[in-house]
């Protein structure tokens, strides 16, 4: 059964081919015995998830059911769960019980899907590793000596293991996209503003977008159609009808104008990753699609725009943990400053701490417009290198990283070396654009992503290139050793 | 590039993180370095440009000014270090 797609679980479930029950035991059982391999899993709600699944099978009976209804997946531990720990990766939260559910998470379990568990990240989505967790790094199931990606690594190695059919994630510069390329699976950021960040605990606000993985981009789709959706309590979701994003896949590509832009494929950029993605694009033009060099002259700049623009809402986000009113408080403070100053100290990880230390000092004052301010314009003419680009394709495609995952520890000493892993994905970010990875080859036996990037509210687009691409393609169906 | 000292304590304290005496050099040297990554902005011609806050331009939503939260305290307050009498327990702050 793990095999399966999410497509074809929906139609196993509606035909009574087998239960939700039988489906989640099988996946609990799964994560049971593999995951002390991976550590994707952080949290496991057994008898939450045996519970969803009775009452989906009750919901199925009846007919009428959603799609989703009785489906497992997991959940990035970000999204706040109610009655369930959501450590967000850190030791700040490790005692954490939120009272409420994000708003992503309602919309999965009014579906009626079934929460396996939650999944290990990069501390409060803070990594390109998964190493700075507090629960220590996800292992890649391509190669346990390397790297899932980050931040949502978890997700993405659970995937490839078949631990769940699908997960949620999120993608501040690459969080989604990365993990999905060195993991073989299938993942969407979707629009700024499509996805509601309520509940989903803050990283970098103008960035941060919540979206799905899974095996495929079939059923990113269909878990995209449950998960965006406009939210009141979000105050930057856009208020734009959700359309069915299945609903297009099987449209062809012939005549999509793909750009490619040159500076993806510049200095940096692995040989074979770049044989992989050029396969890829090759194979899309034979579909009929037209390739179109383009120029996005500012991409350089995006990687350090981000690393000002995100530790700086960053530190103002992190705030809110001071040990007060939640979260990790530390032993005997002897004064309210010492709580503030220690709490912080020995709850957060070296990582989150120095992107605080680096957003305080760009926001400071005398620094603020060399540095926020600056980045706000530079951001500007990102943006504007898309809008042109846009104005003559339909679609920008090039790898999602520069090479494929590395070994755990190799970029350790220098927090440039790490951050110049998100150099093609940071830039829809900055955007708020849309962008997808999928697998489009092997390097050394490790997986390759091939990026797709839209226009604002086109993940139908995205998807529907996507799904194209799978029917002739097989990179999507390999499973690491030892997982089929 | 690396900062001074005398700076990263002041950092230390606006971001309320307490720093050990010898990690301090170390830390300096890491956030030089990504200082020197950013620092390649400074030549970028920004002259006329807007600086963006929105991908969309979006504006504040208002609402009607009507009651949409509900009292939770207890909820709220179950999963605080320390509480008492419904209220926050930090140590004291005027003596």
């Amino acid at each position: 059964m793990h095999n399966l797609t999410i497509a074809e679980l929906v139609k196993g479930l509606q035909s009574k081919e087998f239960t939700s029950v039988e489906l989640t035991q099988h996946f609990l059982d799964r994560i049971g015995s593999l995951d002390s391999a991976y550590n994707a899993v952080i949290t496991v709600t057994a008898e939450q998830a045996l519970k969803a699944a009775a009452a989906a099978d009750q919901r199925l009976a009846a007919g009428n059911a959603p799609d989703l209804c009785g489906v497992p997946i997991l959940h990035k531990d970000i999204f706040c769960t109610d009655g369930v720990r959501t450590s967000c990766g850190s030791k700040m939260l490790d005692n954490f019980i939120p009272p409420y559910s994000a708003t992503v998470v309602e919309n999965f379990e009014q579906a009626g899907a079934v929460v396996l568990g939650k999944t290990n990240m990069d501390e409060f989505a803070m990594g390109s590793s998964n190493e700075t967790s507090f629960y220590g790094p996800v292992k890649n199931p391509w190669a346990t000596d390397s790297v899932p990606g980050g931040s949502s690594g978890g997700s993405a190695a659970a995937v490839a293991a078949r631990l769940a059919p699908g997960a949620t994630a999120t993608d501040t510069g690459g969080s989604i996209r990365q993990p999905a390329a060195l993991c073989g699976v299938s993942g969407i950021k979707p629009t700024y503003g499509r996805v509601s960040r309520w509940g989903m605990i803050a990283f970098a606000s103008s960035l941060d977008q919540g979206g799905p993985m899974a095996r495929t981009a079939e059923d990113c789709a269909l878990l995209l159609n449950c998960m965006a959706s406009y939210d009141d309590k979000d105050s930057t979701c856009i208020d734009r009808a959700v359309p069915d994003y299945t609903a297009t896949l099987n449209s062809s590509v012939k005549g999509l104008r793909i750009g490619v832009p040159k500076e993806y494929f510049s200095e940096g950029l692995h040989p074979g990753t770049e044989k992989a993605v050029r396969a890829a694009l090759a194979d899309l033009e034979a579909q009929g699609a037209e390739l179109v060099e383009i120029s996005l002259p500012n991409s350089a700049l995006s990687v350090p725009a981000y690393y000002v623009i995100a530790p700086a809402e960053a530190s103002a986000n992190l705030s809110r943990f001071d040990g007060s009113r939640y979260g990790y408080r530390c032993e005997n403070p002897k004064d309210l400053e010492d709580m503030y100053c220690r709490s912080r100290a020995e709850g957060f990880g070296e990582e989150v701490q120095r992107r605080i230390l680096i957003g305080t000092y760009c926001l400071s004052a005398g620094y603020y417009d060399a540095y926020y301010g600056k980045s706000q314009q530079v951001r500007q003419l990102i943006q504007q290198d898309f809008v042109s680009a846009f104005e003559n394709v339909d679609l920008i495609m090039g790898p999602t990283c520069p090479s494929p995952a590395f070994k755990f520890g190799s970029k350790g000493d220098d927090p440039v070396a790490m951050y110049l892993e998100d150099i093609y994905t940071i830039a829809t970010n900055l955007a708020g654009l849309p962008g997808m990875s999928v697998p489009c080859g092997m390097v050394e036996g490790k997986p390759v992503g091939l990026q797709i990037i839209g226009n604002y509210f086109d993940e139908a687009r995205i998807l529907n290139a996507a799904h194209q691409y799978q029917q002739a393609s097989d990179w999507h169906t390999q499973a690491p050793e030892g997982i089929a | 590039m690396s900062i001074e000292r005398r700076e990263i304590e002041k950092l230390a304290t606006l971001s309320r993180i307490a720093i050990n005496e010898e990690t301090i050099s170390e830390v300096s040297q890491r956030l030089g370095s990504v200082l020197e990554l950013v620092d390649q902005l400074q030549a970028v011609d920004t002259d006329g440009v807007e600086a963006m806050s929105h991908p969309m331009q979006a504006t504040q939503r208002l609402r009607e000014d009507e009651v949409t939260e509900f009292n939770r305290r207890e909820a709220l307050q179950a999963i605080a270090p320390e509480t008492e009498d419904g209220l926050f327990l930090v140590p004291k702050v005027i003596e």
